[in-house]
């Protein structure tokens, strides 16, 4: 192990679902303490942390955490960047350690989501009785239900649905999403952590509520309470550790997060894909590896038509070719490159700051061999994926440690 | 099929959490009343770049630098950075490049369907109307056109117009 590599040393995700009895910072500690108990150190080591907290970005979760589990005095850097808020916290430690301001260091996401149900703004709060032009379109009303949506399973609808204008598919749209869903909710089935646990066929898929047409209700991710956290640490400090603690850390061959670059329509439709796609690009050659490396991707299936146009966008199949690539069952967990076999955001859940880190967790127990009856067989490389509206994408690439 | 409120308390469904920020958050909404008949005396567009008048259309501001495009009020380009402008009107046919169709959970809403329409190389967001918002009715690449409707009128009288697209047949 080089000195300037980074690895990750512990890690950790709470069960995601209903947790009515703790509050974010409860599970924070949770996730947070089994990490560093994991890579076999303490709060007293960590040189940084870095948390996030969407829905309380304001409240800094850091603190409030150090609070409950060890005020040292270390920088803290409360992280906000949507879905993606995971990820950018994990990304800012590995900054660090890179950057040579610490040798070990701490990322935690947590958030508490079930119950939050379905919320609609945008539909417009009454604010005088005449029509008052407002806001950056001189707008007189929300924009919701007249000007098209800003709720997620509308917008991402729209992705996928855009992909098959882009790439035209003779067959019927609703059966093919409802089947990527259908491959991740089978998946579920063997995680004990995920918040929905239930096999479901894509007759299944397509008789549940539709929400956003072609997302049905089992097609969206699942709104629940997290956390994940995870201990980084410099390939100098590993090799002074012991020898159980080196064989169960993964490499980070390499940590990407990008922002959209402007392309004509994002502003008018959200563009996941440019910003993924340079991400991939970036990462495969920081790691020296290419999609046919890949043991087993976990990309942000925040909604089942998302999920296809990141086989795509990740460069898994050739371009414009992800839906042959998905019918072929290439992305089945014994396929040439399984995808989401932790069941996805669709069934595991997707505690939105925690997201980014616990795809990075299913990863690593996969590397370490550790992953029970999901365990993807001889599994030395995989790709982590995830975006968050706005835009910004993190991309992360794990191995196996050598020893 | 659950009812609206087993939907509005599902677990499964988080709609709008995933930073679905608003379009422009800085909108204010009228309370208003629809009218049931009478003069108009005054329209107001439901957006400043709906033009009103005997042909309806759309203008954008257009970066004079690169040529970008964008409806909503600008401090620079998010293309090149420039931070000159021109308005330029934009077509008013054009077609769907992707929709989708919102089930209205609210009582007594009607489900609408979203579309991304390219009008002449320019993309734009709105709603199908004049057309059931089903996916029989619904297609990629279909021809559409922009017409525009009442969405109500305030206490003055003042009657606010958004726009929408048709299928051209």
């Amino acid at each position: 192990m080089a000195n300037d590599d980074i690895w990750i040393l512990g890690i950790n995700m709470t069960k995601f679902g209903k947790h009515p009895d703790k509050d974010v910072v409860d599970l924070a500690s949770e996730a947070a303490l089994a990490a560093m108990a994991d890579g076999g150190v303490t709060i007293k080591d960590m040189g940084v942390l870095a948390a996030g907290n969407l829905m309380g970005a304001a409240a800094g979760i850091g603190q409030q955490l150090q609070k409950q589990i060890g005020q040292t005095g270390i920088p803290v850097f409360n992280v906000a960047n949507a879905c993606a808020t995971g990820a950018t916290a994990l990304r800012t430690v590995i900054m660090a350690i890179k950057a040579g301001e610490c040798d070990m260091g701490l990322a935690v996401g947590v958030e508490k989501l079930s119950g939050a149900g379905m919320l609609g703004a945008g539909f417009g709060v009454a604010a005088s009785d005449e029509w008052t032009p407002s806001g950056r379109y001189g707008a007189v009303s929300g924009f919701e239900g007249k000007l098209g949506t800003d709720m997620m399973p509308g917008v991402f609808a729209q992705v996928g649905m855009e992909y098959l204008h882009q790439h035209p598919y003779d067959g019927a749209d609703f059966e093919l999403f409802a089947g990527i869903s259908a491959k991740n909710h089978f998946n579920s089935t063997m995680n004990p952590l995920a918040a929905i646990q239930k096999d479901m066929s894509v007759e299944q898929i397509m008789a549940e509520p539709m929400i956003a047409y072609p997302n049905t209700r089992a097609m969206c991710s699942a709104n629940s309470d997290g956390a994940a956290a995870a201990v980084v640490v410099s390939g100098e400090k590993l090799r002074t550790l012991s020898k159980e603690q080196q064989k169960r850390a993964v490499k980070v061959s390499a940590s990407v997060l990008t922002s959209d670059p402007y392309q004509e329509a994002c502003q008018i439709l959200p563009d996941v894909n440019t910003l993924t796609r340079i991400a991939a690009k970036q990462a495969y050659e920081l790691a020296g590896v290419g999609p046919d490396d890949l043991d087993l991707v976990e990309l942000h299936d925040c909604f089942a038509t998302a999920e296809l146009v990141h086989y795509d966008n990740l460069m898994l199949c050739s371009e414009g070719d992800a839906v042959d690539f998905f019918l072929s069952g290439a992305t089945t967990r014994d396929g040439k490159t399984p995808v989401n076999v932790s069941g996805g955001l669709e069934s595991k859940g997707h505690p939105i700051a925690a997201t980014g880190i616990a795809n990075i967790w299913e990863i690593c127990y996969h590397l370490r061999g550790e992953a029970g009856a999901r365990q993807i067989e001889g599994a030395k490389v995989g790709l982590a994926h995830v975006i968050g509206l706005g835009s910004a994408c993190g991309v992360h690439i794990l191995e196996k440690s050598g020893l | 099929m659950p009812n609206v409120e087993e939907i509005v308390q599902d677990e499964w469904v988080s709609v709008r959490l995933w930073l679905g920020l608003p379009y422009d958050s800085n909108v204010q909404t009228a309370t208003h009343r629809r009218r049931e008949g009478g003069a108009v005396a005054q329209q107001i567009p439901m957006v400043d770049y709906l033009v009103l008048g005997d042909s309806p259309h759309l203008v954008a501001n257009e970066c004079t630098d690169c040529g970008a495009r964008f409806f909503d009020r600008r401090n620079g380009c998010a293309s090149c950075g420039g931070t000159s402008f021109g308005k330029v009107d934009i077509p008013t046919e054009g077609e769907v490049r992707s929709f989708t169709i919102v089930t209205a959970f609210m009582p007594g809403a009607d489900n609408y369907a979203p579309v991304v329409v390219d009008l002449g190389g320019t993309s734009v967001r709105g709603q199908i109307i004049n057309t059931p918002a089903d996916a029989e009715n619904l297609a990629l690449g279909m021809k559409v056109r922009l017409t525009t409707y009442s969405i109500g009128a305030d206490t003055a009288g003042t009657e606010a117009i958004n726009y929408g697209f048709e299928p051209v047949n």
